[in-house]
């Protein structure tokens, strides 16, 4: 078990070292920077600016300044904000921790909805349901993600039963913790049926696919032959035996619904990492940028390892490999 | 392969090309250019083609009503009963460019001021933005952008991948593992987050041309690992098969047997996919524009002229300014129904 998980857990660390490469190549061909743009202030001395660029390190070469950025780090700050002048790790932990909050609930929807629903379809393939499931999907796949979003918000303009936008309301700090839950629990609900919505159709398609592949092989038959019952079979023999495939796909859910999580982080006004990284795109906040991109793959890493974790947990082929 | 899997590629097919045509020609079928504003009337809603006038006559010609501003409201019109427009076909109109090259004046439709007549006839069939810009023009001028930008994104990561799958393929380790690592990192990132990145380390400030070919570039560079993936494994699969091994027999070399026998079987999955990545990159390009990190204002993009749209009093007041974000969506159907017939079809010719 340990040295499976070590080793998964390398592979991850591996991808986390690959990407941070990565940026700092790609970030290498970006033309100018955050201290570059100062020259344009005549308020700024050319030896000012020089001095900054010395002192943030901006000036030396690339494996150097990789150096720097890996022990900061180390360190947990993950470089530094040049536009608010504190360690990029300060700005991003309180939005991670949003980001989260959207992205966990959504992720555990998803999955509630998808499955029972794939497995459904599956059963009664070709009949009406299975054919309204593969409708639905299919609308709700061409439907852009932006799209979902702004017809929400179009909702909560339109009712008034909801908020538009944001995460808390005018002077909720002052409630009590009750009253601040109940505030944002009404605040999430809009955003995580977005993103639930925008990402539940692939991985119902995925479940009613591997089910089919179960469904149609003969030990499934010979159960049916036995006169097992019918949710019987597909709950407690068809699931388990379709589950390997879906957990894997568990891990790539996790980078699917990031996305459309920023996408409806930006359009909803969620202070969560979207927001930032936008931001600190057009202020060409560097270090923000990479850290955000950064935490969002740490965020996929540890999807991965969960759905590893699982997967050593249900296939008995893992466990006698490992 | 079924008879209605054959009717589906066929539909599939006819119904992306003609939408392609009519994108391509923007310029004969939209009444406007994109960028001909009307100041008179910003946020015209979409206007109703009458065959009934108000006294109750029948007319064989299809025709609007002029505009006039509600008592009291600055963006809200009635129809001016007194004002009529026959809507007439291939209308002389604004010069406009075909392929870049072209010069031409006639448009499919479209309507004409009267001689004598103050008031200029305009026909907003899906309204009017802020500027007074015709929607249905813009939509079909963003589709020159989306929908070629998936295209030509698409192609570029078909071919990266096409190349690099190959070479993967073709020369095992330790090149093999090089490339399918990093493809599989490109293919893990949440791609939405790879798009940014890889955009917010170019220059923000371009031309629209220049912006057009850098997006294109930047999805094509993020998308190649799908396509590399699957190559890859066509490839490993196709080398065995025993008339390439036969070949290698007679002494055939690497490059030869790439070119003759490898990259025919690489066809019948790349095609296919090629028909999944189009409208997946087009979501991703209206995406981007969307952000403001695409093509700019004034050429439209189903993405910028979205972004209008998440002002609360434009949404809330004026629907049809979501209508850019319905337009991808047969596309995407389209193109769908394309790929899984199509999938079929090489599969049953194989």
């Amino acid at each position: 078990m340990t040295r499976y998980l070590l080793r998964r857990l390398g592979h991850g660390l591996l991808i986390l070292f690959g990407v941070s490469l990565l940026l700092f190549i790609l970030q290498q061909a970006a033309p100018g920077d955050f201290l570059s743009d100062m020259k344009l202030n005549s308020q700024i001395s050319e030896g000012t600016a020089k001095a900054l660029r010395a002192q943030y390190g901006v000036d030396q070469p690339l494996p150097r300044r990789y150096g720097r950025w890996m022990l900061s780090v180390a360190k947990g700050e993950l470089g530094y904000s040049f536009a608010y002048n504190v360690s990029a790790s300060s700005l991003l932990a309180p939005r991670v921790l949003n980001t989260l909050l959207l992205s966990v609930p959504a992720l555990a929807i998803t999955w509630i909805i998808a499955v029972p629903l794939g497995v459904v379809a599956s059963a009664w393939r070709g009949r009406w349901l299975d054919r309204f499931f593969s409708a639905g999907t299919s609308l709700a796949l061409a439907m852009p993600d932006l799209l979902l979003a702004l017809l929400a918000i179009l909702i909560a303009l339109r009712t008034h039963r909801y908020p538009v936008g944001g995460m808390h309301s005018v002077g909720a700090q002052d409630w009590g913790w009750f009253a601040r839950m109940k505030d944002l629990g009404w605040h999430m609900a809009l955003p995580v049926a977005v993103v639930v919505i925008g990402s539940v159709s692939p991985i119902l398609r995925q479940v009613r696919s591997s089910m089919i592949a179960v469904l149609d092989s003969s030990y499934m038959r010979a159960a049916e032959g036995h006169g097992l019952r019918k949710w019987t079979l597909l709950f407690r023999h068809a699931l388990p035996a379709a589950a390997n495939p879906l957990i894997s796909l568990f891990g790539l859910s996790v980078a699917m619904l990031l996305s459309v999580t920023l996408l409806v982080e930006v359009v909803m006004s969620w202070p969560g990492i979207g927001p930032l990284l936008l931001e600190s795109i057009l202020s060409r906040d560097l270090f923000v940028v990479i850290g955000a991109v950064m935490l969002s793959t740490l965020l996929l890493v540890i999807g991965n390892l969960i759905a590893d974790v699982l997967l050593y947990a249900v296939d008995p082929r893992i466990r006698v490999q490992a | 392969m079924t008879q209605r899997k054959r009717t589906k590629l066929v539909w599939a097919a006819w119904f992306l090309a003609v939408l392609h045509l009519v994108i391509l020609l923007a310029g004969f079928f939209a009444p406007y250019s994109y960028d001909t504003q009307d100041r008179e009337h910003p946020y015209a809603a979409p206007m109703r083609v009458h065959l009934v006038d108000a006294a109750g006559r029948w007319h064989f010609r299809p025709f609007v009503y002029g505009l006039k501003a509600r008592e009291g409201s600055l963006t809200a019109y009635e129809e001016d009963r007194t004002q009529m427009f026959p809507v007439n076909l291939f209308v002389a109109g604004e010069p406009y460019t075909v392929l870049g090259r072209f010069h031409f004046q006639t448009h499919l439709f479209g309507v004409q001021s009267k001689a004598g007549v103050e008031a200029p006839a305009r026909i907003y069939l899906l309204g009017a933005d802020g500027f007074g810009r015709d929607q249905f023009s813009r939509i079909l001028y963003g589709g020159q952008v989306s929908l070629f930008a998936g295209i030509l994104a698409a192609a570029l990561s078909a071919i990266g991948g096409l190349f690099l799958g190959m070479v993967a393929g073709m020369f095992g380790r330790p090149l093999d593992d090089v490339i399918m690592r990093v493809g599989e990192i490109f293919i893990a990132l949440p791609w939405l987050y790879l798009l940014i990145s890889v955009r917010a380390f170019l220059p923000l400030q371009m031309s629209s041309t220049a912006t057009f070919a850098l997006v294109v570039g930047v999805i094509g560079i993020v998308g190649w690992g799908r396509p590399a993936r699957l190559v890859r494994n066509v490839v490993l699969s196709a080398r065995e098969r025993n008339f390439v091994l036969a070949a290698r027999g007679f002494g055939a070399g690497k490059f030869y047997l790439m070119r003759r026998h490898i990259l025919p079987a690489t066809m019948s999955v790349i095609l296919p996919q090629m028909a999944l990545l189009v409208p997946l990159f087009m979501m991703a390009e209206v995406t981007l524009s969307f952000l403001g990190l695409g093509v700019g204002e004034p050429f439209p993009s189903w993405g910028n002229m979205l972004a209008s749209a998440q002002q609360f009093h434009v949404i809330s007041s004026y629907w049809w300014m979501l209508l850019p974000g319905l337009a991808p969506a047969p596309v995407f159907l389209a193109c769908h129904a394309l790929a899984d017939s199509w999938q079929e079809k090489l599969k049953s010719a194989v």
